[in-house]
């Protein structure tokens, strides 16, 4: 199963070179989101607050993007990982939560560094198992209506039909079920469960 | 490094990013609902952050529809041909006339169309088939489904969607499956291309790595060979692209190469552009299919090029 690649007909970037708009979303779907997993644990492992970490995933992602307008950074995985080490230490300064020694060492860092790259092609195949798992932990009613409108391909109206319940009801569901596949797409979400 | 002020919490910010891929791909969306989606984007770097993840995300999440069942071969049948006659007649006997259909051979029909041609097949349910130019087409209407197969050349699509009988465009190992719609799909020896005007297809592609792929209004699929890459357009290309349905070819600031391809595929007397350079001018204009002369005057005119009229095909050179 490969997914059909959008045409974007992207120009080769120079590292060093400003990014437009369009550059700055290309570069974090196709290079920074592909971290998300790496990123997730690598903060995990420092943060010992679960319910702060898709705050602070969030936090890397706005620095990185806003960094990247200005000047594409020569290597994106270092590039992210420093950014949520610096992140880590601002947070301990400011919250005085934990000792500065305990958190984001660089060793973790470096061991971040030095993992293998996400293989894709690897990503590819695992990822229909997934979102196959992420899909059959949704409770059921929200389960049924994603299975409605994404596999049976049933918009949101049909889908209030079918289930018998209001269009706001499906919206819910609908939502709900989108934030959870999502997850599971970026790999997030066998430790990374979120708080809700 | 400072911290950036976020005024809304991340759950928040995730949460609406999560309603507005729903409202897009479940729910009409309209020019105001995507300017409303482009205002929201641009009220801060959170936000585009959070929806560029959610919509990339989402995106891949097409990959569940191999989930559903496939889609049976069309002459497949669960029982053998006298055992299917036999339980028609059974269920004939008991729900009355209506099932005495099942019995009915599939009729297949053969649809051409000659070069410049244009012809609109009106099925009984409502459904219609546009055929372009120079075109092959084959249907196949049985009570469980409605299928097509597109041999050749170009047809426009409008759907009376009935979840029952699916109604499957074939062109060689693709197949669009019609989820309530008007579609485009054209074919010539090396490419194909789908094009949703509106409501929804499903388009699934057979091969070493079968691809599936869910397409709305705006979204062009090509493929050439064993790839497939998909592209937006306007409603205003989109509806160019249909020109030919009002019996007009329109280029939009397309290449004279490309607006002459475009112009033959309607004409026997085929124009030839022999100037490399004056291949590469852009041409802007609407013109009757049939009608060379207006074409290649305009070219005369504007580009200042040389025209010759020779009898089997049209010169144009500097």
């Amino acid at each position: 199963m490969a997914e059909i690649p959008e045409n974007e007909n992207a120009e080769p970037r120079r590292s060093g070179a400003a990014m437009t708009a369009p550059d700055v979303k290309a570069w974090f779907i196709h290079e920074v989101l592909p971290l998300e997993a790496a990123l997730t644990s690598f903060l995990q492992h420092n943060w010992r607050n679960r319910a702060d970490i898709s705050d602070l995933r969030q936090d890397v992602y706005e620095r990185v993007c806003e960094a990247a307008a200005k000047q594409i950074p020569d290597n994106t995985k270092a590039f992210v990982f420093r950014t949520a080490r610096n992140l880590l230490i601002n947070r301990v300064r400011r919250e005085h939560v934990v000792p500065i020694e305990a958190v984001a060492d660089l060793d973790t860092l470096g061991l971040a560094l030095d993992a293998p790259g996400p293989d894709r092609s690897a990503m590819a195949r695992d990822e229909l198992r997934r979102l196959q798992a992420a899909l059959d932990e949704l409770p059921p009613r929200c389960r049924e209506a994603v299975v409605l409108g994404r596999i049976e391909g049933l918009s949101g109206r049909e889908i209030a039909a079918r289930m018998g319940i209001t269009e706001a009801g499906v919206s819910i569901h609908l939502d709900n079920g989108i934030r959870a596949l999502v997850d599971a797409i970026y790999g997030a979400a066998e430790d990374g469960r979120r708080k809700s | 490094m400072t911290e950036l002020a976020r005024t809304e919490s991340v759950g928040d910010i995730e949460a609406q990013a999560a309603a507005w891929v729903r409202r897009r791909h479940f729910w009409d969306w309209t020019a105001a609902e995507q300017s409303e989606l482009d205002a929201w984007l641009d009220e801060s770097i959170s936000h585009r952050v959070a929806y560029w993840r959610m919509e990339s995300g989402f995106a891949r999440t097409e990959k569940l529809v191999a989930l559903r069942a496939p889609i049976a071969e069309a002459p497949a049948r669960r029982f053998p041909f006298l055992i299917g006659i036999a339980a028609a007649f059974v269920i004939a006997a008991v729900i009355g006339v209506a099932a005495m259909k099942a019995v009915q051979p599939p009729q297949d029909r053969l649809y051409t169309t000659r070069v410049g041609g244009h012809e609109t097949i009106a099925f009984a349910d409502g459904s219609k088939i546009e055929l372009n130019t120079d075109t092959v087409l084959r249907t196949r209407m049985t009570t469980d489904q409605r299928m097509v197969w597109l041999d050749k050349g170009e047809a426009y699509f409008q759907v009376k969607h009935d979840a029952a009988h699916p109604f499957i465009v074939n062109i060689g190992s693709r197949r669009v499956t019609d989820l309530g719609t008007a579609f485009l799909v054209r074919r010539d020896e090396a490419r194909m291309e789908v094009a949703v005007m509106q409501g929804r297809v499903r388009l699934d592609a057979a091969g070493y790595a079968p691809q599936t792929a869910m397409l709305t209004p705006g979204d062009v699929v090509t493929a050439a060979g064993e790839t497939m890459s998909r592209a937006r357009k306007s409603t205003s290309e989109l509806v160019n692209e249909l020109g030919w349905r009002r019996g007009v070819v329109v280029f939009d600031n397309m290449t004279l190469a490309s607006a002459v391809e475009e112009f033959n595929r309607y004409n026997t007397q085929k124009i030839v552009v022999t100037d490399p350079a004056a291949a590469r001018l852009a041409m802007v204009g609407t013109f009757p299919i049939n009608d060379v002369a207006a074409f290649t005057d305009a070219v005369q005119d504007v580009f200042k090029l040389r025209v010759e009229n020779r009898k089997s095909e049209i010169v144009i050179s500097r």
